[in-house]
């Protein structure tokens, strides 16, 4: 079960920055922790999260077990046409989600 | 360790403390409250940083928004032998407006008072026969945030209920008892020496003006229950079992320590 929060514009004009603010629900569980019994409980981080604007990839972000769980990234980009933006994040214990933005461009 | 060891290291732990609380009150300056003139009660949210208000600010960079949109789910959702979902009664959420500003409340049937996470379980189980959820469980985080959200922007206003009054002074009597092996009373901390520092960290003055938080110590979403139980670890004392009436006692009074004040929930905490 997986939880995402994704707040970007619907619509930019032609070379525009827009700004893609995301927010994952993820424990990042760093691997370093010990539970209650004293073992080590296994590392279920998020390891990558990647952004592909009609197919191309404009933004990249390898995550380490350093980071907080509910990983908020916030990145920008230019608006160059109408389209698709995919948003992935991938992690440990085969953790996949997916999410696709559309926004228009004039 | 045997006894003796025991209350050794428990002295030499309060005076240690007694060290702190000496020296941190020389250094700390009394705080002005913003906005208002006259009234000296600060929510914690004015304490916190640019960064962490902003974080709270931001509906799409607060994560207890993420509860929130799914107690939006479980609200419409159908369940239990009724097969009825919040919305079935309520309508939708905005329904809900100042309903957090007001509880806990009393529930006639029970002859007691309820708190907000206590009526939503009540609803499951009268209304749409389903089992209660589980005290901190992220469903009941879910929806007591979703409904908390209802009353962002509204003033703290807790009834003047007759039949609350004695469950409020025991709630007071409470606050003010001291408590557990540092034999510290929640009032010696956060209406004495509220914003001044102990240990690197600012005492809050304890108005639950944010409930559910998401805060960055847990995590994860919290409910107020959770913070009391937390201050009573803090103190060294023993926690209330989980369904003691001191914890709703507390919490009726301390909403009516913060009457006026905003209502911010779901807020985001150090």
């Amino acid at each position: 079960m997986s939880s995402v929060l994704v707040n970007a514009p619907r619509s930019a004009r032609r070379g525009d920055v827009i700004e893609i603010k995301t927010l994952i629900l993820h424990p990042m569980e760093s691997g370093f922790r010990a539970g209650a019994n004293g073992t080590l409980i296994p590392r279920d981080i998020i390891e990558r999260f990647t952004c592909a604007y009609n197919g191309v990839e404009v933004f990249r972000l390898a995550l380490s077990p350093a980071i907080a769980a509910n990983p908020f990234i916030a990145f920008s980009t230019v608006a160059t046409e109408t389209g698709t933006l995919v948003l992935r994040w991938t992690g440990d214990n085969g953790f996949a989600v997916e999410e696709t933005l559309s926004i228009a461009v004039e | 360790m045997n006894r003796r060891q025991r209350s050794a290291a428990s002295r030499t732990a309060v005076a240690a403390l007694a060290a702190a609380v000496a020296v941190t009150v020389t250094v700390a300056l009394a705080q002005t409250p913003p906005g208002t003139t006259g009234d000296a009660r600060r929510s914690g949210y004015h304490d916190m940083g640019p960064a962490l208000r902003a974080m709270q600010d931001d509906d799409s960079a607060n994560p207890a928004m993420l509860w929130v949109r799914d107690g939006e789910a479980l609200w419409n959702r159908r369940l239990g032998a009724a097969a009825k979902a919040c919305a079935d009664c309520h309508g939708s959420a905005a329904s809900m407006a100042g309903v957090a500003a007001r509880y806990p409340a009393f529930d006639a049937q029970l002859g007691r008072p309820v708190s907000l996470e206590e009526r939503i379980n009540l609803c499951r189980t009268d209304r749409q026969k389903a089992e209660a959820l589980a005290g901190g469980s992220r469903e009941l985080l879910a929806l007591s945030a979703y409904v908390a959200l209802q009353s962002r922007g509204r003033p703290i206003a807790p009834p003047d209920d007759e039949r609350l009054r004695s469950y409020v002074a025991a709630g007071e009597a409470l606050f003010k008892r001291r408590l557990g092996q540092l034999n510290l009373s929640c009032a010696q901390c956060h209406d004495d020496n509220g914003g001044r520092r102990l240990g690197g960290a600012l005492i809050p003055q304890a108005h639950p003006t944010a409930y559910p938080i998401y805060r960055l110590e847990w995590q994860g979403l919290g409910s107020l229950k959770r913070r009391l139980r937390g201050c009573l670890v803090g103190v060294r004392a023993e926690p209330f079992a989980d369904d003691a009436p001191e914890y709703v006692s507390l919490e009726l009074f301390l909403m009516r320590r913060a009457r006026g004040m905003t209502l911010e929930a779901p807020g985001v905490r150090p």
